[in-house]
C-alpha cells in the first residue's frame, strides 16, 4: 500500500495538470498562476490557512466556479491532456469524469439507491438490471452496501453522517470517474468516522486519482501522498506528503505547518 | 475487528521488520568477527568491516522512517511508544555493528602469529552475546517479556565471564610481559563484547517500555 509513496513523483503519471492557472473574481486575482500536476493512483491534500484558494483551486479542476458569477479563469488545467475549460468539453462529462464530494455531506431526500442511481439515470441508464449493478457496485466500494443492502429504499438522511458522506462517495464514482475532488470531507465527522474515512480514501487511491482540500493539517499528514502547500492564492511548495512534514523546502511552509503562521 | 489505520499500522510493521533485518546483519558481523578471530582469517575480518556500511544505512532508514511515522501519522500510547523503542534500538544495533569492527581490527593484528593459548572463554561470552542480541529483537517483535528477563540472565554471565578473563589475562601478563602484545588485545575484545552486551541490555529496556509503558534500569 505505501510502496507508491517511496516513487518520486516524475514517475507516477499525472492525472490532471494546472498550467499558469489563474482565476479572478471580477477584478480580484483568487488563483495567481498555479502549475500543479495530480498523479493518478494517489492522494494529494492541498492545504493552507483560509482564504488561501484552495476549495477555489479545487472547484476549478470540474469546473464548478463556473456557478460564481464574474468569474474568469486564464491558463488551462489539463484533465488526460484536455483542457477542460476548452468550449467544447461537455460539463455533464467532465463532471462524471471527476467526482466531487463536499464538506457536509449532501445526500438527497431521496432513497439509499436513488441517490447512487441519480447520476446514472442522468447519464441515459435506464435498465434497472444495471442501475441494481452501478448502485451495489458503488457501495461495495465504499464499504457500506453490507449495511444498507437490505435498507436501499429507505431514505438516506436517516445514515449517521459518517455513512450519507460515503454515500456521496458512492455517488461520486457511480459514473465511473477518474478523480475523484473532496473538500473538506471529513470536517463534519467525529474522529472515528474521520479515520474511516481516510480508510476508505486510502482504497479508493488504488483505482483513482484523489484530491483533498483540507485544513486538518494532521489529516494532510496522515492521508495523502502529496501536498500542495497554497498561501495567498499561490502553491507555495509541492512535494511527497512525509518530505513536507518533516523536512519542507520553505520556511512560509514549515511556519504553516508548525502551526506558527500568524 | 475492522481497523480504519491498516496503512499506519503496514509502516509500524514495516518498521520492526527492517529493525529485524539491521539485527540479522549486525549479528552476522559479530558472528563473523569472532569467526575471523578464531581462524586467524584476515580476509574475513577485512569483509565484516566492510559490511558495516549496510547496518549503518539500515539505522538512517530506520530514523528516517520513524521521524516520518511521528511526523505523518501522530502516534499515541504503545505505538508511540514503538516507534521511539525502534529508534533507540537501531542505534543500539548499529553500536553493535561499530565494536564488531572494532574486533575485526584487533582481529587482524593478532592474526600475524599463533596465540599463545586457545580461545575458550572469548567464544563462549561471543556466543553468549549474539544469542542476547537474538532473544532482545525477538522478544520486540512477539512482545515475549520472557526473552528478555532470559537475557538479562545472559548479560550476568557475560559480565562474569569479562572479569574472569580479565583478571586471567592480566596473570599472564604478570608472569610474562612478552604475552602483553597478545593479551592487551584479547582484554580489548573481551572488553567490547561486555559492551555489546550492555547495549542489547538496552534494547531490552525499549522492549520492556514499549509493553509495560514502564523504563526503568532491567539490570541490577
Amino acid at each position: 500500500m505505501k510502496e507508491a509513496m517511496e516513487k518520486p513523483s516524475s514517475q507516477v503519471k499525472a492525472k490532471v495538470v494546472a498550467r499558469d492557472f489563474r482565476l479572478y473574481y471580477g477584478d480580484f486575482m483568487a488563483l495567481k498562476g498555479l502549475n500543479a500536476a495530480f498523479p493518478d493512483r494517489s492522494i494529494t491534500a492541498i492545504i493552507g490557512p483560509s482564504g488561501c484558494g484552495k476549495s477555489t483551486f479545487l472547484r476549478s479542476i470540474n469546473r464548478m466556479n463556473d456557478l460564481i458569477k464574474g468569474t474568469r479563469v486564464e491558463g488551462e488545467i489539463l484533465y488526460e491532456g484536455k483542457n477542460v475549460y476548452d468550449p467544447s468539453v461537455d460539463l455533464t462529462w467532465l463532471r462524471s469524469r471527476i467526482g466531487m464530494v463536499f464538506q457536509r455531506p449532501v445526500a438527497f431526500p431521496l432513497s439509499i439507491y436513488d441517490n447512487v442511481a441519480c447520476a446514472p439515470r442522468v447519464q441515459g441508464i435506464t435498465k434497472k438490471s444495471e442501475l441494481d449493478e452501478i448502485v451495489e457496485w458503488s457501495l461495495r466500494s465504499v464499504g457500506l452496501w453490507d449495511e444498507v443492502k437490505d435498507d436501499l429504499k429507505k431514505s438516506a438522511l436517516g445514515l449517521s453522517l459518517g455513512n450519507q458522506q460515503k454515500l456521496c462517495i458512492a455517488r461520486a464514482i457511480s459514473t465511473n470517474p477518474e478523480v475523484i475532488l473532496l473538500d473538506e470531507p471529513a470536517s463534519a465527522l467525529d474522529p472515528i468516522a474521520t479515520l474511516k474515512l481516510e480508510d476508505l480514501m486510502w482504497t479508493l487511491r488504488e483505482k483513482y486519482c484523489l484530491v483533498i482540500v483540507t485544513h486538518n493539517m494532521q489529516q494532510a499528514a496522515r492521508a495523502s501522498d502529496y501536498t500542495v502547500f497554497m498561501l495567498g492564492g499561490e502553491i507555495v511548495e509541492v512535494g511527497p506528503t512525509r518530505q513536507v512534514f518533516t523536512n519542507p523546502k520553505d520556511p512560509r511552509t514549515e511556519r504553516y505547518i508548525t502551526g506558527k503562521l500568524g | 475487528m475492522y481497523n480504519p489505520r491498516r496503512a499506519f499500522d503496514s509502516q509500524l510493521a514495516k518498521l520492526d521488520e527492517d529493525l529485524l533485518a539491521m539485527g540479522r546483519e549486525a549479528e552476522a558481523m559479530l558472528h563473523d568477527a569472532l569467526k575471523a578471530l578464531a581462524e586467524r582469517d584476515v580476509r574475513l575480518a577485512e569483509k565484516t568491516i566492510a559490511r558495516d556500511d549496510v547496518v549503518d544505512r539500515y539505522r538512517f532508514d530506520i530514523e528516517t522512517r520513524a521521524m516520518e511515522i511521528i511526523a505523518t501519522q501522530q502516534p499515541a500510547a504503545r505505538d508511540l511508544r514503538r516507534v521511539f523503542a525502534a529508534l533507540s534500538i537501531a542505534m543500539d544495533v548499529e553500536r553493535v555493528g561499530d565494536y564488531s569492527v572494532d574486533i575485526c581490527k584487533l582481529a587482524i593484528r593478532l592474526a600475524e602469529r599463533p596465540l599463545f593459548k586457545p580461545l575458550v572463554d572469548i567464544p563462549r561470552m561471543a556466543n553468549l552475546v549474539v544469542q542476547m542480541l537474538r532473544e532482545s529483537l525477538e522478544g520486540f517483535v512477539s512482545r515475549d517479556l520472557a526473552l528478555i528477563e532470559k537475557m538479562i540472565k545472559d548479560d550476568d554471565e557475560v559480565d562474569y565471564l569479562y572479569q574472569y578473563l580479565h583478571d586471567e589475562l592480566c596473570e599472564f601478563m604478570k608472569k610474562d610481559p612478552d604475552l602483553v602484545d597478545q593479551a592487551v588485545p584479547l582484554i580489548l575484545i573481551a572488553r567490547y563484547l561486555e559492551r555489546v552486551a550492555d547495549h542489547i541490555t538496552n534494547i531490552g529496556e525499549r522492549v520492556f517500555y514499549v509493553e509495560t509503558g514502564e523504563l526503568k534500569e532491567l539490570h541490577q
